[in-house]
């Protein structure tokens, strides 16, 4: 009887979850003229708009991700070894920025945008990556940093960090070259997470007026190309979904490797 | 990769260090609370501060005022609210029910690794994917309809069309329910199998030990989850925006179109005003969330 509510919910998520993937996937290889190709996924290639959108995002992703590990593996590794008591506030904390509406947060960063001057507002506000990267950060900390912890709870942290202290590491090189690479695949996958929410998100760029983001001009392509919209932002989803994959299964294989 | 779905263990008890070494220590958590002071905060600042000044600077309360009575933006609450409350309480109960199933698989089952992974990437990306996933499945020439109509049900026959309130319920469920699974998976993995097997030994049902031992148990941890999906709904907008371009009041839009001056010129500050009221809401949600939060901990494991 237990199997059987199992198969019931694990049917209908299917149903619920695939089918609109299987219709964008019909609906991208529609052609114009009727029957199927994949003309619209070429269009990435023959559009420079879409390309350089691309490559603008793709910048801000790789920062991002940067900004978003620096700030994470120390605190994340800090808080365990040293204030494990401050564990559930910084768990709370992570949960502002989920609940925090993006379009509020556009809100104030447009009023900073439009009412102050001088040079660091000027520097800030100078390009979509300058602009849009801090703020993404902000957006992408709560699941990095819950995988990250996660990853942290997964290794003797405490023994690793103390036998490299003890052969004379410093805080540092203990991290980079003993704890990061322990839990790589963690770090890994908050890097994909941050991928997906920056090929994602399009109000805070939208508000802030900055278009050559990706997400941004694949809905204005679809104005005019539904099907290149739908073909491309499937593509996206896809990949990043294959790429997080390919990561949980990376790791798990060389864990099991002695 | 460590999923998204294993639950964190208990962290070492931190070794007695003297007062002024833990001083420095706090320290190294100092550029973390400061991004989030500075990113977060900032932005918030500048809301509340414009929510209180009109175009000229001046203190006013108008703003908050014309946003809390003009029918417009009453109706946007309205919208809104309903609208995150069915889908939270839709996805929280969906949530759990496929947290569970798959927690019933092997751990290193395909099973997992592909929920696991699709929570992750599905809560996250939202916003545009999703929403021309759902025009091409549901919308007039997607092929769910078309299926459906080839089956006999004609869904616009019926009245129903994507770009309304329960086409954005329909998409929003979609990125609740891998929400919930993220949640809800290290409260259900806290269900240890002895209280299972007690119950089982004093005769108790599948049906009673649910009702008696773990649902109790869950409660908490599933109200504080709920909230969390209420919140996200609540900010979320990106989808809203690519599927129906603005044409269902919601609070997200209203702030959105009185930023751009696409009502008014001069609604700016409104438009701050009205994101001051979501952040009150927000801030109600956390409130019961912590609390919630420190009654869940009293079963965890740590």
């Amino acid at each position: 009887m237990r199997r059987r509510w199992r198969v019931v919910v694990l049917a209908l998520a299917a149903l619920y979850f695939l089918v609109p993937l299987i219709a964008s996937a019909e609906f991208s290889l529609r052609s114009p003229g009727g029957g199927h190709g994949v003309a619209n996924y070429t269009r990435i290639a023959e559009d420079p708009v879409l390309l350089s959108a691309l490559l603008t995002s793709l910048r801000i992703a790789v920062l991002t991700a940067v900004v978003v590990l620096l700030l994470v593996v120390p605190t994340a590794v800090w808080v365990r070894l040293r204030f494990p008591s401050l564990a559930a506030v910084l768990e709370s904390a992570t949960i502002l920025p989920i609940v925090i509406p993006p379009v509020v947060m556009a809100a104030g960063i447009a009023f900073v945008q439009a009412n102050l001057g001088g040079p660091v507002f000027r520097a800030l506000f100078d390009s979509s990556t300058s602009a849009l990267t801090p703020f993404y950060v902000i957006l992408a900390l709560p699941f990095a940093y819950r995988a990250v912890d996660n990853g942290l709870a997964a290794i003797p942290l405490r023994t690793l960090v103390e036998a490299a202290r003890n052969l004379g590491a410093g805080m540092t090189t203990a991290l980079v070259r003993v704890v990061l690479p322990a839990i790589r695949s963690a770090v890994l996958g908050a890097a994909f997470l941050t991928l997906a929410l920056v090929l994602g998100e399009i109000v805070i760029a939208r508000i802030l007026l900055y278009t050559d983001t990706f997400p941004i001009a694949v809905v204005e392509v679809g104005r005019s190309a539904a099907g290149v919209s739908v073909a491309l932002s499937l593509a996206s989803l896809l990949l990043t979904w294959v790429l997080l994959l390919a990561v949980s299964f990376v790791g798990t294989r060389r864990r099991r490797t002695p | 990769m460590t999923s998204l779905l294993d639950t964190p263990t208990a962290a070492p008890d931190a070794p007695a260090a003297r007062p002024e070494r833990r001083w420095r220590a706090a320290l190294g958590l100092l550029p973390f609370a400061l991004y989030f002071l500075v990113f977060l905060g900032g932005p918030l600042y500048f809301v509340i501060s414009g929510a209180f000044t009109d175009a000229d600077g001046r203190p006013t309360l108008g703003n908050l005022v014309a946003s809390l009575t003009s029918p417009q933006y009453l109706l946007a609450f309205r919208q809104s609210l309903l609208l995150s409350a069915v889908t939270a309480v839709i996805g929280a109960v969906f949530g759990t029910f496929l947290a569970q199933a798959v927690l019933t698989a092997r751990p290193r089952s395909p099973l997992r690794r592909i929920v696991s992974t699709a929570s992750g990437v599905l809560a996250y990306f939202g916003g545009v994917p999703l929403a021309f996933a759902f025009i091409a499945a549901l919308g007039q020439t997607g092929l769910a309809t078309a299926w459906l109509r080839s089956a006999g049900l004609d869904l616009y026959a019926s009245g129903f069309r994507i770009d309304s309130l329960t086409g954005l319920a329909l998409t929003y469920v979609y990125f609740q329910i891998p929400l919930m699974v993220i949640l809800i998976t290290p409260a259900l993995e806290g269900l240890l199998p002895q209280w299972r097997e007690a119950a089982e030994n004093l005769g108790a049902t599948a049906w009673s030990y649910w009702r008696l031992v773990a649902l109790p148990v869950l409660a908490p941890a599933f109200a504080g989850a709920t909230l969390v999906l209420f919140g996200n709904a609540f900010a979320a907008y990106a989808t809203a925006l690519a599927l129906t371009s603005g044409s269902i009041p919601l609070v997200p839009t209203a702030i959105a179109s009185a930023l751009s001056g696409n009502v008014l010129v001069g609604q700016a500050n409104v438009g701050l005003a009205l994101g001051l009221d979501m952040v009150v809401v927000i801030g109600i949600v956390m409130v019961a969330y912590l609390w919630l939060q420190r009654r869940a901990a009293r079963w965890s494991r740590r």
